[in-house]
This record gives structure tokens, sequence and C-alpha cells, in this order.
């Protein structure tokens, strides 16, 4: 009777935690779109969506406060679902796209194909893309199991070895190449086109979906790859969410690049809202939330520059990670 | 998570070898660095005989690029060389390195602030920025991972040197995203290279390596005692806390100087010790003297191999290491020394 009253608190708390995240997100999208350097009323936020064209108003949000804010949002929500789902899978808080070389196989990916190739525009992106899925491909096969420290470490590895192609790549480049691939190595909203949305709200539509269906198997999951085979789920199941959730990051890196550690924070920030419990709902909230303030810091923290979200996001996750740690060794969780 | 030091048998305890052991190993470090030590002066990327090289003549000057370059790969190769085989009894952790334990980031991290902010450069800056950057992260890196109570393990130490790495990185990023000139100086420097330095650098440099090469052999028993556990060497009458700061400091002086001289140079400080190991055990008196020379060696012929490699093309000594050193990596991860 006692644990059932318990339970149900939980679940309270929970669907409180989820409400709370709906309405930040809500907020912090209006506050995107709305404030700033160019404010808009709410009446005039809808006349102009619907149509009406007013100066300069219209070219503003249509062309650069709106197109941000959408595409941080499904940025947000690919890297946030994504970093939740490896968490959850390795069962490791350090294990997210942006430690195990998902994202530096992507940008190397695609340094290579600016520098080296001379590519540009989609064909970068569908380097990257492939970079991403045959770097993971290599951790994983690698590293022979997903549990344990074995994956991280053997991440850790491959991300120093993409690391150095990168660093290689950029030394013998002239600095105009340079000052381009720069844009695979920090993610950034600045010059965010309609089209490329519409590609990543495409990816974004068929991939969270099959997520949705394969997810069923997750809380099973958790519990280690010897006792979820013992309820009946495999382990291609497994590597089936890890593949789905590296889609995930290579859409969200195609589009934007690389933006830093918002994958690796979303997850922890939605467990401990959660009452520490995983959720993939929570976790691609967190990650729109972190992106929109993120990308409203980057636009206004410096008068007259915008900066790239990526800045925002790398310097502030990097203490994050780094406390996160520190945390879990004092309480003994790191893993 | 549970990490046992089971794995670490090898490392804790001083193997007892043959006395021919170490002969042999001394014998063929001698020779292995005077091959590369030639071969680093003879062979580039640009085919010259000999004879026109020792010549009076216009390709007398590439005798003396090859020469300073030399020189300044037997400095950094010893110096990485002895703060890995220092670093990994310090921390009695097989995967220490100063590039995986976010020591070369800090460095990084620190050079960038000082190009862009204080608007420093030139060599002596440098060496300060980078010195006080590795000190900076060591110990940044070793108080999160030391936060707990089964302490620094292993693999917490490599995980908090990831994250460090991963946190200052992304800072000298931005730093390089907003100063066009930090991009420029960086992105070079960055890269790892003994090439096309002043012979100056050497000779300011060449009196820190000493100083901490010296120190660094001079520890070497201390580095024994400590391998035998904090408890265990207190038992002995060690001051642990006074020698781990001294073994600390070693490396910051090495690891620092070296990566202030030729950038970032990841995995050498990993593979050399590793190596060594193998064939004279874990006894710190050979250990340390033995790693600095391989290390040289390493460097050297891995500079040597960069320049012939892609002709006429270079291939910087800091992407050959990391073209040997991960898949090395990779095999202690999968054999799971670390007892994971």
């Amino acid at each position: 009777m006692n644990t059932l009253t318990v339970a149900t608190g939980r679940a309270r708390r929970r669907r409180v935690a989820l409400a709370g995240l709906g309405a930040a997100f809500v907020a912090a999208f209006a506050a995107r779109v709305l404030l700033g350097d160019y404010t808009f009323t709410v009446p005039d936020f809808f006349r102009i969506l619907f149509g009406e064209q007013i100066p300069v108003s219209t070219f503003i949000l249509m062309e650069t406060k709106l197109p941000r804010a959408v595409m941080a949002v499904l940025v947000g929500l690919a890297l946030g679902t994504a970093g939740s789902l490896f968490q959850m899978l390795l069962r490791n808080p350090l294990a997210s796209p942006d430690i195990v070389g998902v994202s530096l196989g992507a940008s190397a990916a695609g340094v290579f194909a600016v520098l080296t190739l001379g590519l540009r525009d989609d064909a970068v992106s569908v380097f990257a893309i492939v970079g991403a899925v045959v770097i993971s491909g290599v951790v994983r096969w690698v590293a022979g199991t997903t549990g344990g420290y074995r994956l991280v470490l053997v991440g850790v590895g491959v991300a120093a070895a993409m690391v150095s192609v990168v660093q290689y790549l950029l030394a013998r480049s002239n600095t105009y190449d340079v000052q381009l691939a720069l844009r695979w190595l920090v993610g950034s909203l600045n010059s965010v086109q309609w089209p490329t949305i519409g590609v990543l709200a495409l990816a974004l539509a068929v991939l969270l979906p099959l997520l949705a269906v394969l997810a069923r198997a997750l809380p099973a999951l958790e519990l280690g790859d010897d006792a979820a085979a013992g309820l009946g789920v495999g382990r291609h199941r497994t590597d089936l969410l890890l593949l789905v959730g590296v889609l995930l990051t290579a859409a969200a890196v195609a589009a934007a690049g690389p933006v830093a550690f918002v994958a690796f924070m979303s997850g922890p920030i939605a467990r401990s809202l959660m009452g520490g419990r995983h959720s993939l709902v929570a976790g691609a909230l967190v990650g729109a939330v972190l992106m929109l303030l993120a990308d409203y810091v980057a636009a206004y923290l410096i008068p007259n520059t915008v900066l790239p979200v990526g800045i925002v996001t790398g310097a502030v996750g990097g203490p994050f990670l780094l406390w996160l740690l520190a945390r879990g060794a004092a309480t003994g969780r790191t893993g | 998570m549970a990490v046992t030091t089971t794995g670490l048998g090898r490392l804790d305890r001083p193997r007892s070898t043959s006395a021919a052991g170490p002969a042999t190993a001394y014998a063929v470090m001698l020779a292995l660095v005077l091959v590369a030590a030639v071969a680093s002066v003879l062979l580039g990327s640009r085919l010259i005989s000999p004879s026109a090289l020792f010549h009076d003549g216009p390709d007398r000057t590439v005798l003396e690029v090859r020469a300073v370059r030399t020189a300044l790969g037997l400095l950094v190769g010893t110096a990485l060389g002895l703060a890995g085989a220092c670093m990994q009894g310090l921390t009695r952790n097989p995967l220490a390195d100063p590039g995986i334990l976010g020591i070369n980031a800090g460095a990084a991290l620190a050079i960038v602030l000082g190009i862009s902010y204080l608007g420093v450069g030139g060599l002596q800056a440098y060496v300060v920025l980078g010195l006080i950057g590795a000190a900076v992260a060591s110990v940044a890196v070793h108080a999160i991972a030391g936060i707990g109570r089964d302490g620094a393990t292993p693999a917490k130490l490599t995980v908090a040197g990831a994250a460090f790495a991963a946190a200052a990185s992304s800072w000298t990023v931005a730093v390089q995203l907003v100063d066009q000139t930090a991009l420029d100086v960086m992105r070079r420097w960055q890269v790892g290279s003994i090439g096309g330095r002043p012979w100056d650098m050497v000779v300011t440099l060449a009196p820190i390596f000493l100083v901490g090469g010296l120190l660094a052999l001079a520890l070497s028993r201390t580095l024994n005692a400590l391998a035998l556990g904090d408890e265990m060497a207190q038992g002995l009458g060690r001051h642990t806390t006074r020698d781990r700061l001294l073994v600390g400091l070693v490396i910051v002086l090495l690891a620092g100087t070296a990566t202030a001289a030729a950038g970032p140079i990841a995995f050498v400080g990993l593979i050399v010790p590793h190596l060594v190991r193998t064939r004279t055990g874990s006894d710190h008196r050979h250990l340390l003297p033995l790693s600095a020379g391989y290390g040289a060696a390493l460097v050297l012929l891995a500079d040597t191999l960069g320049r012939v490699v892609l002709p006429p093309s270079e291939v910087q000594v800091g992407i050959m290491t990391a073209i040997l050193g991960v898949p090395f990596f990779l095999l202690l991860v999968r054999r799971g020394r670390m007892g994971l």
C-alpha cells in the first residue's frame, strides 16, 4: 500500500516535471523569437506568420529570427534525444555522442570534404553523416561490448585520432578554407536556410517515430545486456537503437555543425528533473531549451557580434562535464 | 563502478629481471637513438646526397635546419618518454599520457589565451604560458579524479583527462574563432611539429629539459616506493604527499616545456614506457632512463617517417605519433589491463 503511494507520488512528480519542461520550452521559444534587439508583440508575430507583410518586421522574423529558433529546436531535439539514448543504453553518463567520437567523426569527415576534396554545401553534409556512422561503427566494433567503461575509453581514443586528423588538415590549408572548415568544428545557427530546416525536419520525422517504436524495449535494456537478454531483448536491439542515436546526431551535425555538449548535458539534466529516471522525451525537451537559451546568449552576449552557438554550449558544457564527473566521483556513481 | 587494481599487478611490483635484460635494452636504445638521429639528418622530403649536405654549398642550409630539428626532437622525445613513465608510475595508471590526461590541452588553452588577451608572442612567453597551463591542467584533472572513496582510479583519471581536454579545447576553439591571429598561430602549433624551429629555441629550452630530466632520474627510487601503494610507502618512512608533489612538478616541467616547444605530441609518453616495461620490468631505475632514450628515438623516427611518407609535403610528428599511438591505446583498453 505504502509503496503504491510512493510510486504514484513519483509518477506525479514526473508528470509535473514534463509539464514544467514543456512550459520552459514554449517560454524559451517565445523569448528567442519575440525578444532581443528587435522585439515583436504576440499579435504581430501571428499576423506576420499568417502572411501579413509588415516592412522590415516580416523580413527580420521570417528570414533570421524564426529560422534560427526553429533550427535551434530541431537540433536540440535531435541532440537531446541522442544524448539521453546513449547514456541510457550504455549506462554511463559520460557516454554521450560528444565524448565517444560520433560528433568528432562527423567533424573530421566534414573538414576532410571541405579542405581536401574541395566540396561545398550538401555534399559535405553527406560526408559528415557517413563519417559519424563509420566512426561509431569502428568504436562499437573495437570495444566489442556496450557495457562499462570500455566503449567510453575506446571512444576517447578514436576521438583523439579524429582530433589529429582535423589538426593535420587545418595546418596544411590556407586561411580562407580554414574559415569555411571551422563551421565543421563549432556548431552555428548563423546562416540558417529554410531548405536545411526542411531536410532536418524530414530526418527527424522519420527517426523519432522509429525510435519511439524501438524504445519500448528500453526499460529492459537499462538493466544491463544480460538481464535484458533474459527478458527477451536481444543485443542487436541495443545496436539498432544506438544506430538511430548516431543518425540523429549526424543529422543535427550535418545541419548545424557539432554543437558541443548539448547531447551530453541533456541526459543528466533531464534525469535529475525526472527524479533519477531516464526519459527520452524529457531529454529532447531539455536539449531544445538548452539550444534556444544558448543561441539567445550567443546572439546578444557581445553587441554587434553574433557568436556561433557552439561557443556558448562549449563554454558552459565543459565545466558542466567536470562538475558531473566530480559529483559522480564524490557519490561513487561514475559508472 | 568497481575498478580493481588487480589488472595493474605488473605495474605495482618491480619484476626481477636478469642482469643481461637491462644491458641489452640500453645497448639497443643507444643504437636506435644513433640510427634515428643519423636518419633524421640525412633523410627528408627532398632527397639530397650526404656528400652534398656536408660540403659548402646551397644544401648546407638544409643540413643546419635538419640538425636543429634533430636536436629538438631528441630533447622533446626524451622529455615525453620521461614524463609518460613518471605519470604512469605516479598515477599507477597504464593509460596515463600527457595528451590523454589533458595536460597538452591545458597548455594549448593557456597559450591561446596569452596570444589573444595578453598580446604576447615569442618563445619565452609560450613556454611560461605552456607551463602554467600544464600545471593547472594536471592539478585540476587529478583533483577531480581523486574525489570519492576509491580515489583516482585509472578509468576515472582517463575520463577526467578527456573531459578536461574536451572542455579546454572548446574554449581554445572559441578564442580562435574570435581572433584571427590566434587561429593562424595556433593551427600550426597545435598539430605538434619539431620542424622549422630556430636554434635559439633549442639553446633556451635545453637547460629546462636538463633540469627536468635529472630530477626525474633522481626520483626513480621515490617512484618505486610510490608504486607499492601509499600505505606501504608511508610504512617505509616516505612522505607520500611531498613525493607526489615532486613527481608532479617534474611531469609538468617536462611535458609543459615539450608542449610549448613542439605543440601537443600525444601518445609518446603512453607507448614508450609500456614497451620498455615488457623488456625490463617496472623498476624505475631502469624504466626512466630507458623511456627517455626510446622516447627520443620514437620522436625522431616518427618525424623522419613523416618527412618521407608523402613527399613533397610533410606529415607532422604529432600526427605520426597519433597514427602509431591510437591503435596501441585501443589495444591496451581491449586487453583490459585496467581491471575493467
